[in-house]
């Protein structure tokens, strides 16, 4: 009950940092998506058990603040979390490897969706351009941040789910 | 008796040596003697006082030093208070004169009732330019309400909280804007672009549009009041072979620091929708 209620502040506060901080200074066109980042390290954690809701929750905060259409939020999202939890079982070895996958594949797949709801929408983007000025940077930026946010969350588990010692 | 005419004639004698030593100093001649007597004791004195001085200090030093530290330490967060002041006082100039500048905007176009609004945040989505603004409906803010600066058109509200709104800024690619082009007042339409510039489409071919030519809303479609500027012609283009020209136009306003905005809340959006025809159906 307690990871899935700390998901509330943890993801608002991210989102305000992301909102007021971190949008003002963008490469290009891109931006890091710190709640992207957030629910895919918290996904890839071994104890976690609830990262679906945390991406419900972040999609949500997500969806009440931007204007993107909110059905593409949340389905990049649980795309990401989808693949962060298959990966955890396979590359079980080098978790900060999985990040990066995850990172990198749902970073682009979550922009991806973005831009099909938008064009669906009516909003005119030029493919070559978006890939170029958004895109691109963005996955860049979210690569970055990949490893300290991953060691950051590691943490988190580990505080919020402690180790059980067997007598 | 001998003996006590002897100590009177010494205690003359000696007193007469004494004013004569005396008299002797008043005039001046015994210098060059109390020097010889005086410097030697004067030597010492500073000498005996020096290491007096020296062994005074290295005992009560560690106390100062203590004192001093402390006093350092008072003095530097005295220094960091001050510098924290200095520059919460520049944040405050600094807002001041953007304040100042909306109410001569304000003074100039008195026609509007205005309400400002901090700017206090960005769309999350790297790929729609929205801004996040502190008033919302509880403050009179409505759908639509246009968003100005001292500058010129910031955009226009798209969805309102008690709260808080969500401003669409002119440069957002689904943002669309009837505007007048100045001096030729050629008719034409913005659009926002996700790289954040403007582009100037549906100029007609016969109008003379130069770089440099002033674009403000024309308020035709009703989404917007008429005559805010917007920017300048930056760069035209002619075909022959188009139907229109186009260009791209430079924003007055400086969306990157965008800070404090003006709602203007005495105008309401018209919706021309349900005046468009639509095509019978067969």
């Amino acid at each position: 009950m307690i990871p899935t209620l700390a998901a509330f502040p943890i993801l608002v506060a991210l989102l305000i940092v992301q909102s007021a901080v971190v949008n003002r200074f963008p490469l290009l066109n891109g931006s890091p998506d710190l709640v992207l980042l957030a629910i895919s390290a918290w996904a890839l954690q071994k104890r976690v058990k609830n990262a679906y809701v945390w991406a419900m929750i972040g999609a949500l905060l997500v969806g009440l603040m931007s204007a993107l259409p909110f059905g593409s939020v949340l389905i990049g999202y649980f795309i990401t979390v989808a693949l962060a939890l298959l990966l955890r079982k396979r590359v079980w070895q080098m978790p900060i490897l999985a990040m990066f996958v995850t990172i990198f594949v749902g970073t682009f797949l979550c922009l991806l969706i973005d831009f099909i709801a938008l064009r669906i929408v009516g909003v005119a983007l030029p493919i070559n351009i978006v890939f170029n000025q958004t895109i691109l940077p963005s996955l860049l930026l979210n690569l970055v941040l990949a490893a300290p946010v991953y060691v950051i969350f590691g943490d988190l588990a580990g505080f919020l789910y402690p180790m059980e010692l067997e007598m | 008796m001998r003996s006590r005419g002897n100590n009177l004639v010494f205690t003359v004698i000696l007193v007469f040596f004494i004013l004569g030593l005396i008299a002797l100093a008043l005039g001046g001649y015994m210098t060059p003697v109390s020097r010889l007597f005086v410097n030697p004791i004067i030597s010492a004195q500073t000498w005996i006082s020096s290491r007096v001085q020296a062994f005074q200090t290295l005992l009560s030093s560690p106390q100062d030093l203590t004192v001093l530290r402390q006093r350092n330490t008072e003095l530097e967060a005295e220094v960091s208070r001050l510098q924290t002041e200095i520059i919460e006082l520049k944040q405050q100039i600094a807002e001041t004169r953007i304040l100042s500048a909306l109410v001569d905007f304000a003074r100039v176009n008195p026609e509007y009732s205005y309400v400002a609004a901090a700017v206090i945040g960005r769309d999350p989505s790297p790929f729609v330019k929205y801004a996040i603004i502190n008033r919302g409906s509880d403050d009179g803010l409505r759908r639509g309400m246009p968003v100005v600066t001292q500058q010129g058109l910031v955009g226009r509200i798209a969805a309102v909280t008690a709260g808080a709104a969500r401003v669409q800024l002119i440069t957002d690619p689904a943002s669309v804007i009837n505007v007048r082009i100045e001096p030729s007042r050629a008719q034409a339409s913005l659009f926002g672009d996700i790289t954040g510039e403007l582009a100037l489409e549906m100029v007609p071919q016969s109008a003379s549009v130069q770089i440099g030519d002033l674009v403000l809303t024309s308020g035709l479609g009703g989404n917007y009041p008429p005559n805010i500027l917007i920017g300048q012609v930056t760069n035209i283009r002619k075909l022959e072979t188009d139907l229109f020209q186009s260009g791209v136009v430079q924003a007055v306003v400086d969306f990157n620091n965008l800070e404090i905005v003006l709602i203007i809340i005495n105008f309401t959006p018209v919706d021309v929708n349900p005046l468009i025809p639509t095509p019978a159906v067969p």
